[in-house]
């Protein structure tokens, strides 16, 4: 009985992060980019400094029609928003925020494998969404966003890879308990990799050709109207949470800090999660689209090989330490 | 492999008449598997058939987890849900992906295609039943499947096999980007302003 619960608490407040964390991402994006562009971003919804803006847009979500397109095809494309969204949900499952037992949802022997090859698994979604609109606009951004993830998957193994290598394990706990401080610039190349690599695959700008509003209105999700369209966006910003959380797990050493290692180690698991998300968005605001070329280019010819460079200089340190 | 060697020999002798849960999971989520991989290969809808794919392999997967084969699970829907999949439905979207059936997506091969199909699962049913006839999974004790159990049994009993493949797949590879090179060459002149997009 008592182990029941603990899993069902468990499950329910990694639930709660997955409800939570995603929509302070989505409020700080409003309010940092607004700053950037040097204005005021919204400041009515709640009172204090619009506090509310993201519950009144989720009512607002909640309130319009949820219109399938008459040429679509029905059932996948009802489908879709749950197989971008879910994913992330498992992925969060697996992420430790602190050095105990409970401060992680469940602990997997090969988490790196589980958190990669789950979060690959996302991408269907936007395939799905793209393929069952029948609009060519949201074909044309299911293929984008399948010839992005092709791209990017790779090098983002190959940095996971190397790091799983320095630690001698695959499982994300053991990684940031054979963490070291010097790991920070043994590993940095592969860290910005994999950092990189994560933003195109969630087609964050400057990698959302996918959804390039200019020229194809919102790639995939041109059809999605309602609660559905809400989905996507949140899958989106849950998958900012995700990328950074594990940035942080993998190569900026989670829990660990200049002081505090008594039980404030899930603090600093948060803080650098949170200077990561506000990377994620200060990029969005600084950095123009690539182009599709330029996309392409930027992963087969500089991304792959400084992480094959990555792999090489970690096996050569890690053979010269032991 | 590591099956064999981290398995107990039945001397409790669990029987078929009383199965354990996880027997009966395996069992079902089994007949899910070979059910959307039926569908696979018989819906009229192009697209509709690499996702019942998904369903097929993201099963296997699950098999693999009841097995306690954890890392292969991972591996399984890494490799294919993630990337082949993926791969499929690109080229599927690249060429024609019609909403609804397609009327030609039926082959006079069927035939044989079947009989391929049977004598592969014979075979393979076969070996499988032969190889692991008695023995059990002890699934109290230490994880037969973990990735410390897979590295140790790849890169100590049978590296040599694992290079040799390693080596086929770079075969292929090379043979792959020589075919599509010599395509281009062909059709070269054909594509006017391709330097001018670098």
């Amino acid at each position: 009985m008592n182990g029941a619960w603990d899993v069902a608490l468990r499950l329910v407040v990694v639930f709660v992060v997955f409800l939570t964390f995603p929509l302070i991402v989505g409020q700080t994006e409003h309010k940092v980019m607004a700053h950037m562009q040097g204005r005021l971003g919204p400041m009515y919804a709640g009172g204090f400094h619009g506090w509310a803006q993201l519950i009144a847009d989720g009512v607002k979500f909640a309130q319009k029609e949820d219109v399938v397109p008459a040429g679509a095809d029905r059932r996948v494309f009802q489908l879709a928003p749950a197989v971008a969204l879910l994913p992330y949900l498992l992925v969060l499952l697996a992420i430790p925020i602190g050095p105990s037992e409970g401060a992680v949802g469940q602990v997997l022997d090969a988490g790196v494998f589980f958190v990669l090859a789950v979060m690959g698994v996302g991408v269907l979604g936007s395939l799905m969404a793209g393929w069952a609109s029948a609009n060519k606009f949201s074909l044309l951004g299911g293929l984008r966003t399948a010839a992005q993830l092709l791209a990017y998957e790779l090098p983002m193994l190959l940095a996971a890879a190397s790091v799983a290598m320095a630690a001698g394990t695959v499982s994300l706990p053991g990684i940031v308990h054979a963490f070291h401080w010097w790991w920070l610039p043994w590993q940095i190349v592969g860290a910005i990799v994999f950092f990189v690599a994560g933003l195109a695959e969630l087609q964050r700008p400057p990698f959302d050709m996918p959804v390039a509003d200019s020229e194809i209105i919102f790639g995939a999700y041109t059809e999605y109207t309602g609660l559905r369209f809400a989905l996507f966006l949140l899958a989106e910003y849950a998958g900012i949470v995700v990328l950074c959380g594990l940035t942080t797990v993998l190569f900026l050493g989670g829990w660990h800090g200049p002081w505090g290692h008594d039980g404030l180690g899930w603090l600093w698991t948060l803080l650098k999660t949170a200077i990561l998300a506000f990377l994620v968005i200060w990029l969005r605001v600084t950095y123009p689209r690539l182009r599709e070329d330029q996309l392409q280019k930027l992963s087969w010819t500089l991304l792959v090989p400084l992480s094959l460079a990555q792999i090489a200089l970690t096996g050569i340190v890690k053979v010269v330490i032991s | 492999m590591t099956l064999a060697a981290a398995t107990v020999t039945a001397s409790g002798t669990p029987g078929f008449l009383s199965p354990t849960g996880v027997e009966i999971a395996f069992l079902l989520v089994g007949l899910v598997t070979l059910g959307a991989a039926l569908i696979t290969v018989t819906t009229r809808q192009l697209v509709h058939a690499a996702l019942w794919l998904v369903v097929a392999l993201g099963g296997l997967a699950v098999e693999y987890l009841l097995l306690t084969a954890e890392f292969i699970a991972w591996v399984q829907v890494l490799i294919y849900v993630g990337s082949v999949v993926v791969l499929l439905l690109f080229g599927l979207m690249l060429t024609r992906a019609p909403i609804g059936r397609s009327p030609d997506a039926d082959s006079g091969n069927r035939w044989a295609a079947l009989t391929v199909a049977v004598a592969a699962a014979v075979a393979l049913v076969w070996v499988v039943v032969d190889a692991f006839r008695t023995t059990w999974i002890d699934l109290g004790g230490p994880a037969a499947g973990t990735t410390e159990v897979t590295g140790a049994s790849l890169f100590r009993h049978w590296v040599l096999p694992f290079e040799a493949l390693s080596v086929l797949l770079l075969a292929a590879l090379v043979g792959a980007i020589v075919l599509s090179r010599k395509a281009k060459a062909d059709a070269g002149p054909a594509v006017p302003g391709k330097e001018g997009v670098r």
